[in-house]
């Protein structure tokens, strides 16, 4: 069993119009996790907890072994964090803050931040107000990097960038997990973004965790069936299947726990299998939600 | 996801970059190399490993299978998808095996006069 980089267990959270229930997560080193979610899912907030800048309400959270948020010191030690307002000075440089962190960072890598700045197309000299946002997060995203902490945690890091900056930022995230110790965490709503480099998925909604697993397993049990039903044939309900479209004699079953022996249920009840497809995560995505929302409502 | 990795894998054997016996990446490698997770490649592995296109010691690594005729086979089933798309669409669209084989002989002369 590899070790676990981040574990909630039962963690809840209640504000005046928001609440999140009982979320469990488990990330291991070596791997990558993506948190998905629709906006207020409540994906900022478990990661702001993660952090230890909102404390529980109830509920153990552990970091790099580290219980938050009481051991929070040592555990920030080994742990990366980029969020939307990322702390940057306007005023200085970005050599500047290189210079800053490197002091407090004993783990500083100096010629790794040198490649990162060429890689990234950075000037050293620029100060950070005169930046694109794309230059600003790829910035944050070094002064992090350089550090080489076992945990990376981003907040959607990718939200706002063009093609091209997502891609060196991917191309990055990539490369921390050459490193079997270390792990990253991020959250985000391009669900291309977590289908191409995540091990893990967790999908998040209205403050719960709807769904967890690791990527091949979710794109491996979601398909969707198209079925032609001839007249005065009805369709049974069938275990897995979450939701049927009929229009006229076409039909389309979306299943969550895909068997090949859903097929022949359906050929047995009289009708025909025209095609199963694969799903795209964000197909998935959308499918989940609407699920469980009608599981709530 | 994984199929797509296979499929690269296949065809690195295929056309000869990766031979019989040759040692492959780790997973790790490979998926920082492709930029894919690392579970999807690991998936990938597995998969081949059961179709016995490649092998893994255990503490040793993967290797492509020492199987002979491993790179032709594989390039008729890499050949064959696409002639059977070929077959589906021409009988659907109603010519007879004979007419089929014409048209591909003519297709086959024409590029190579082409070139």
């Amino acid at each position: 069993m590899s070790e676990c980089v981040v574990e909630f267990n039962g963690v809840n959270k209640a504000y005046r119009f928001f609440e999140l229930r009982d979320v469990n997560l488990r990330l291991e080193a070596g791997q990558i996790m993506g948190l998905v979610g629709p906006n207020g899912a409540g994906k900022s907030t478990t990661i702001r907890i993660l952090m230890a800048l909102v404390q529980q309400d109830g509920g153990t959270v552990r970091v790099l072994g580290h219980s938050m948020p009481d051991d929070q010191a040592a555990a920030k030690r080994g742990v990366g964090f980029v969020s939307e307002d990322m702390g940057l000075y306007g005023g200085e440089t970005l050599a500047w803050h290189m210079h800053f962190i490197a002091r407090v960072y004993p783990s500083w890598d100096p010629d790794y931040a040198r490649l990162l700045q060429r890689r990234f197309n950075l000037r050293p000299e620029q100060p950070i107000k005169g930046l694109s946002h794309g230059e600003r997060v790829k910035a944050a995203l070094l002064l992090v990097l350089a550090r080489r902490p076992r945990l990376l945690v981003l907040d959607e890091p990718t939200t706002g960038l063009d093609p091209v900056a997502r891609h060196e930022i991917l191309n990055e995230l990539m490369e921390v997990l050459s490193d079997e110790r270390r792990a990253v965490l991020f959250s985000s709503h391009h669900t291309q973004d977590v289908e191409q480099i995540s091990d893990q998925i967790t999908f998040m909604d209205r403050g719960r965790i709807i769904d967890s697993s690791d990527k091949e397993t979710f794109l491996e049990r979601w398909r969707r069936i198209q079925l032609d039903v001839p007249t005065g044939i009805v369709l049974p309900m069938l275990p897995g299947v979450i939701d049927v479209q009929t229009d006229g004699r076409l039909a389309v079953a979306t299943t969550n726990a895909y068997a090949p022996g859903l097929d022949a249920a359906y050929v047995r009840a009289g009708a025909v299998v025209r095609e199963v497809q694969r799903m795209t995560l964000e197909e998935i995505f959308v499918a989940n939600v609407m699920s469980s929302r009608k599981e709530v409502a | 996801m994984y199929l797509q990795i296979m499929e690269q894998i296949r065809h690195r054997i295929a056309i000869g970059d990766w031979q019989p016996g040759q040692e492959i990446p780790s997973i790790r490698a490979l998926a920082v190399a492709v930029k894919v997770s690392v579970i999807t490649v690991k998936r990938a592995y597995l998969e081949l490993e059961r179709e016995g296109v490649i092998v893994t010691r255990q503490g040793r690594g993967s290797f492509v299978s020492d199987t002979v005729d491993l790179g032709k086979s594989l390039r008729n089933q890499m050949l064959d998808e696409h002639l059977a798309a070929a077959a589906d669409i021409g009988r659907e669209l109603g010519f007879t095996p004979e007419e089929l084989e014409v048209r591909l002989r003519a297709l086959t002369t024409r590029e190579q006069d082409e070139q």
